[in-house]
């Protein structure tokens, strides 16, 4: 057998590339691993910490005490947890159908009514981008804007109707994308089906396009209630800060959100603020939880797979 | 067969999508109780013709449809399409149960109509399910999504949920062009069972098919200008043996298309 030097030396210098490689792949790998690990210790870190300071002060005491008022910052957080289901109940209320209502224009009628008219293909057009920006405009913009409409204009003064018109235009952007993502998502071959056995648009678009996008709309509601439980700034200027169980509407209050800024800022009670805001997270990851179980039930419900 | 009544009467149909001719120049006559097949090759406007007689295409923005269709001696234009729609049914190329249960598949024709008693949807139900020979399949399992039915079943299906509100005729866009050959064979045997009761118009590819499964063939091509027209029509037995043009025979026997 003759020595074939030039392949030896491919062999080696291949095997020496191949080392190489694996040592890149290695430490691109390690990388990636350390990124994500940063990540999760990150969120992990301010959740811990929030939680295991916040636990010190809660209690049945401090869930069923309302505020005390003041610069103490002394009492539980009983009326911001009712003012906060308030809250995101009537704005849901107000912002879930004209969002998916606007969806449905959107979707099923303005691609033809803009065919029909130039003014009606330009309003859309302009409404599209508009919703676009809207959903990019900071939370404080749309509360200064509640705040001279609703608040001092309208004459609504501080209260839960001018905090929920406001946070309903606050999350009319996501529910409105949302809905028409989930809306575009609904085959035109069920369209066709329902409209081939006689039923009208509207029979259509209620009794199978708006099911069938159930799952897509419902997690665009879920998100805004988050939304809504987390803003601060926007309520701050809608809601007022009353500490008082709002009676009527017309009345104003403390959401949880706005509670641990208020105690934070304003008074030296900072365990108080951390055991809210600790309710405060711990309602944020249910509702994220909720969001899954609910939109995967949905689906399975549609498509039969158990 | 040739004494049936006439079903659809066509004269000089044409469609335009925007300034785009997709047919021009038809005039053909449906016969009553019987399956029409119309073949030819891709995009000499089988389907587009296919939809005129439910006006499907009217939801096809920039559609125009000119000349006149009439059913039972009325213009289809003047007929309300509600009222169209219901008495002619539509089976579509892929499969499209709802994403409901089997039940409210069939249900949801006559239930869009107005009909709430459940005791009369269950007729209905079990009475098309027969009809479309599904029922022995799935009479244990009417509650279940129609989504986890076989593709043929789903076909089946909506055969089933497009008689359920009671049509006389039915039309089928390529039917079993997403099927296996079994569920296909099921479809064509089908057919052949529901021509007793519904006038069958059926859009396919499949040469054999509509040798095998009609009765009348109406041979389409594209024109230079890229608009359909019509060939041949006649009797299915006299077009695939006797063809009188030269293009027929030329298509049926595979040389070209």
């Amino acid at each position: 057998m003759t020595l074939d030097v030039d392949s030896i030396v491919a062999k080696a210098k291949s095997k020496r590339n191949l080392t190489r490689q694996n040592i890149f792949q290695l430490l691109g790998y390690g990388l990636v691993w350390l990124c994500g690990l940063a990540a999760l210790a990150m969120v992990f870190w301010i959740i811990g910490y929030v939680l295991s300071q916040g636990l010190q002060v809660i209690n049945l005491k401090f869930l069923t005490t309302r505020p005390a008022g003041g610069v103490s910052g002394e009492g539980g957080m009983s009326t911001t947890i009712v003012t906060t289901l308030y809250l995101v109940i009537l704005t849901i209320v107000i912002a879930t159908p004209l969002g998916v209502g606007a969806a449905i224009y959107l979707v099923e009628y303005a691609g033809h009514a803009s065919r029909e008219s130039k003014l009606i293909a330009f309003l859309v057009k302009a409404a599209r981008t508009g919703v676009e920006i809207l959903a990019g405009v900071p939370s404080i913009i749309f509360g200064l804007f509640g705040f001279a409409l609703f608040v001092l204009y309208l004459k609504l003064g501080f209260s839960l109707l001018s905090a929920s018109l406001s946070g309903a235009a606050l999350v009319l952007p996501t529910i409105i994308r949302t809905s028409e993502e989930a809306l575009l998502t609904v085959p035109r071959a069920y369209r066709m089906g329902s409209l081939s056995l006689g039923a009208t648009k509207w029979h259509t678009i209620f009794n199978i396009v708006l099911p069938t996008a159930m799952p897509g709309i419902v997690t665009g509601v879920v998100l805004s209630v988050g939304r809504i439980i987390a803003e601060t700034a926007i309520f701050w200027v809608t809601l007022g800060g009353s500490y008082h169980l709002p009676k009527s509407i017309m009345n104003s209050g403390r959401s949880m959100a706005l509670h641990v800024y208020m105690l934070a800022s304003e008074t030296r009670a900072f365990d108080k603020a951390m055991g809210t805001a600790a309710i405060l997270i711990l309602t944020i990851i249910l509702l994220n939880l909720s969001i899954n179980i609910l939109s995967r039930r949905l689906t399975s419900r549609l498509t039969g797979n158990k | 067969m040739a004494d049936n009544h006439n079903k659809f009467i066509v004269e000089n149909l044409e469609v335009n999508y925007d300034d785009f001719r997709a047919l021009k120049g038809i005039d053909m006559v449906i016969k009553e109780n019987a399956v029409t097949s119309i073949i030819g090759p891709s995009g000499c406007g089988k389907s587009t013709f296919l939809r005129t007689f439910n006006r499907m295409n009217d939801l096809i923005p920039n559609v125009t449809t000119s000349g006149t269709i009439s059913k039972d001696g009325n213009d289809i234009k003047k007929i309300d399409i509600v009222d169209l729609r219901k008495s002619v049914g539509m089976i579509f190329q892929r499969p499209n149960p709802f994403p409901k249960s089997i039940f409210d598949n069939i249900a949801y024709g006559p239930r869009a109509h107005g009909l709430k008693s459940m005791v009369e949807l269950s007729q209905i139900v079990e009475r098309s399910l027969r009809r479309a020979v599904l029922w022995e399949e799935v009479k244990d399992t009417l509650d279940k999504s129609a989504l986890a039915l076989s593709g043929g079943q789903q076909q089946r299906l909506c055969i089933a949920r497009a008689l359920a509100v009671e049509p006389d005729v039915l039309l089928m866009d390529e039917p079993a062009s997403a099927l296996d050959p079994i569920s296909t064979l099921k479809i064509e045997e089908l057919i052949q069972q529901l021509k007793q009761e519904y006038t069958v118009i059926i859009v396919t590819h499949n040469m054999q098919q509509a040798a095998r499964a009609s009765d009348y063939t109406a041979f389409f091509n594209m024109d230079q200008d890229r608009a359909g027209y019509l060939v041949e029509f006649g009797e299915t037995a006299k077009v695939f043996t006797f063809p009188e043009k030269k293009l027929t025979e030329d298509y049926i026997s595979g040389r070209f298309g």
